[in-house]
């Protein structure tokens, strides 16, 4: 269709061309393209250079939330895309509206989050120049996107779009950018929607190779100390009935990431929990002493593997990851698998062998995980934060979607909210972005409208996009933000306790603002719990209550996340397990 | 090892930046780096010298340009038989008495003079990156001036793509 002469009536811009083509203005390609891909809702922040777009989009049907900036309108992108499965959509301006993106690009791109990124652009005609809010936003984002584009012309976007979607949503999932310089805004040319993509360089394997899987097959059935390694890639790949039924059939023990929590049940007899940096004696165990290990969908991240002499080193390493590159790149692997982890899993399943012979294993692993689990010691009358997020889980019954910001408390979330379904769990794992929690809760619940949505924050990561207050305010959304409050970065003091001799540098937050009367500024229903003995009637009052609401829990100061694994050490060389 | 990449990669603005941004993001050092037009215009060809590495390494840089989007096809020329130019402009002190030795010089380089003035003469040589570094090495005692060198620019020998095709078809090249 491109390359089409305009028709000769332009008064008509819904005109019908060759194919269904539509002769439409740059605007209102970008909203159709939009309705194409079925987005229900966009996160976004207007400006100069979207004004065409934002014109475009009022009354267009397709719901807009409006952030308090535009970060928070990315990580509420990412909050509602971990929920849904689905690529999240944001807008942003040329120049401080793009750049204020950058930080949920980057968090995307490390944790495989689909996304679709639009950006306005100063015009063609002063691209270059240093014009008004003018920033080069492909150089800055190329290596924090999966890909991006800057349209050149109005007939390039519903290709460009249809390309931005498919790459952010398939493969390994990650961000895409689309640039849109302001004049394409008002440019006209045909739209047509339903060529599928060409993209020849772009090919991911997503049906594994049959003889790797055999290969896995036969050298599990002579395994002795099996264990599943299950990252985020089950999630993506929405393959937890797949996980299931494979790890019942060969009674496997399961080992997971921070990110694939959830993508098995917590539940499960033979689920051993998060391993790593933080995670289960159990788990580290496992991990350390097995002697055949399939990775499913993780990339053997650093927190998760300690130093990497003593990751696994006595075992057969299986690895499946669409992403080619991720296998090999930091633990040697025997047998790499290419594909989805669901195709492979089926594929798995379709292959009979004799169950590997690690009853001794398993029961090892189970003694392990039973005589020493996560653990805290109440003592006095402070709240333990520890405890805290186990009330919150039984109170929820564990079926809260919970988001988290980065440090202490999101590892004990990790640690003590039992998570038992996929898609409950956002949390930036990767990049560790302080600030993520609060504004992915608001996507999490336009994703999950249904579910009750608990924002556990630290209250320095609260403090760095509060503002976002004002939506969950505004539209009195049923978000539940508690504040894990220890005056403290809490994991900077925590290392600068063990490994700087407790010399807190600017880690200590003796002042605070008044939580409960910031709360109450942007009219959320708020209150603040000091003492143990309150904790559980405040949590279950607050949670109870319909609509949003704000709790401080003001924690013991002093808590440490243990276990733990210490940075340049063995995931056998755990320190603080359960006496 | 010194690899030798050839990458056939999307003709398009901006598709050098993204793979210079790669290697910067992932902490990979190239020597030199060639990009032109192929024989089909929407295509170009980079050929990249890459610093010594290991294998692992090649691998790992190897798959991260296949994540390119705009990437087509990388193949590893390093151990196969292959044609691989560099040029090099060398403009070096020649009073016009000693003209000559340089004269004499060159010639079993099968390079030529290019250029000619009162103080200097400029050399162009074609080679592999050993030839042109064994004629800067004769030259520099007569005083080099400036010297430009485009890199290495490489394709697979035809035997070596015929012959034995499950070497060049598969070995070498990276499916993904």
């Amino acid at each position: 269709m491109p390359g089409m002469s305009k028709p000769a009536d332009d008064e008509t811009l819904t005109r019908s061309g060759e194919g269904g083509a539509m002769w439409m203005k740059g605007a209102d390609m970008v909203v159709e393209a939009l309705r194409r891909e079925q987005v229900e809702v966009i996160f976004g922040y207007p400006g100069g250079a979207v004004l065409p777009l934002y014109d475009a989009l009022y009354q267009c049907g397709i719901r807009h939330v409006l952030t308090r900036h535009e970060q928070g309108a990315i990580h509420a992108a990412e909050g509602y895309a971990r929920v849904t499965g689905k690529p999240g959509v944001v807008i942003a301006t040329s120049g401080p509206g793009a750049t204020n993106l950058v930080t949920g690009l980057a968090d995307a791109m490390m944790d495989s989050i689909p996304l679709v990124a639009i950006t306005g652009q100063v015009a063609k005609t002063v691209i270059g120049t240093d014009a008004f809010q003018e920033t080069s936003i492909i150089g800055i984002s190329t290596p924090i996107t999966k890909h991006n584009y800057q349209i050149r012309h109005a007939s390039e976007i519903p290709k460009v779009f249809k390309e931005a979607f498919h790459i952010a949503n398939s493969g390994r999932k990650g961000p895409v950018l689309i640039d849109i310089p302001k004049d394409v805004s008002g440019e006209e040319a045909w739209f047509a929607y339903d060529d599928p993509p060409q993209l020849p360089g772009y090919q991911p394997t997503v049906v594994p190779h049959h003889m790797q899987i055999r290969k896995l097959m036969h050298g599990l059935q002579h395994a002795k100390r099996p264990v599943v390694l299950a990252g985020a890639g089950i999630l993506h790949a929405r393959a937890t009935d797949k996980l299931l039924a494979f790890v019942e059939k060969y009674q496997l023990p399961v080992v997971q990431t921070l990110l694939g929590l959830g993508g098995f049940p917590a539940s499960h007899a033979l689920c051993l929990g998060m391993g790593g940096m933080h995670g289960s004696a159990a788990a580290n165990k496992a991990l350390y002493e097995t002697d055949f290990l399939i990775n499913l969908g993780a990339r053997f991240d650093d927190r998760l593997t300690g130093k990497l002499e003593h990751f696994a080193p006595h075992a057969v390493v299986a690895h499946i990851d669409i992403d080619p590159a991720e296998i090999g790149k930091n633990v040697p692997t025997d047998i790499p698998v290419v594909g989805d982890v669901g195709e492979a899993l089926a594929m798995m399943l379709s292959i009979d062998v004799p169950a590997p012979d690690a009853a001794a294993w398993r029961e090892e692993l189970l003694r392990v995980k039973r005589e020493l689990p996560f653990w805290w010691v109440q003592d006095g009358d402070r709240i333990k934060p520890q405890r805290l997020i186990a009330e919150i889980a039984r109170i929820t019954k564990g079926d809260a979607v919970v988001t988290t910001d980065v440090g202490q408390h999101q590892m004990w979330a990790a640690q003590f909210f039992p998570l038992n379904r996929p898609d409950r769990w956002v949390t930036s794992g990767g990049l560790g972005t302080m600030g993520f929690g609060l504004p992915a809760a608001i996507g999490a619940h336009f994703g999950r409208p249904d579910k009750l949505v608990v924002a556990i924050l630290g209250d320095a990561g609260f403090q760095m996009t509060l503002q976002e207050l004002a939506v969950i305010g505004e539209y009195q959304l049923p978000i539940k933000v508690v504040i894990v409050n220890n005056s403290a970065l809490g994991m900077v003091r925590q290392w600068q306790e063990m490994f700087h001799g407790e010399r807190y540098s600017e880690s200590l937050l003796p002042w605070q603002p008044d939580f409960v009367k910031l709360g109450e500024a942007y009219r959320i229903p708020s209150a603040r719990v000091e003492r143990d003995e309150e904790l559980a009637s405040a949590l279950e009052a607050f949670l109870s209550e319909p609509g949003p609401g704000l709790l401080e829990c003001v924690v013991d100061p002093n808590e440490n996340v243990y276990p733990m694994v210490a940075p340049g050490t063995g995931i056998h060389q755990m320190v603080g397990v359960k006496p | 090892m010194t690899p030798v990449l050839s990458v056939l990669v999307h003709n398009k603005p901006g598709v050098l930046n993204r793979i210079t941004a790669l290697f910067m993001r992932k902490g990979f050092n190239i020597q030199s780096l060639t990009v032109c037009i192929t024989e089909n215009p929407e295509i170009s060809r980079m050929t990249i010298v890459m610093s010594d590495m290991d294998e692992a390494a090649l691998e790992q840089v190897m798959k991260q340009l296949h994540k390119q989007i705009d990437v087509l096809k990388v193949t590893d020329l390093t151990d196969q038989a292959m044609v691989a130019r560099d040029l090099a402009l060398i403009r070096v002190s020649s009073p016009i008495a000693e003209r000559a030795i340089i004269h004499s010089l060159i010639e079993p380089f099968r390079a030529n003079v290019v250029d000619v003035g009162r103080e200097t003469v400029t050399v162009q040589v074609t080679g592999d990156a050993e030839k042109i570094d064994a004629l800067i090495a004769l030259l520099r005692p007569y005083g080099i001036r400036e010297l430009a060198r485009t890199g290495l620019t490489a394709l697979q020998r035809e035997a070596a793509s015929s012959a034995d095709p499950k070497r060049a078809g598969e070995a070498q090249v990276l499916h993904i």
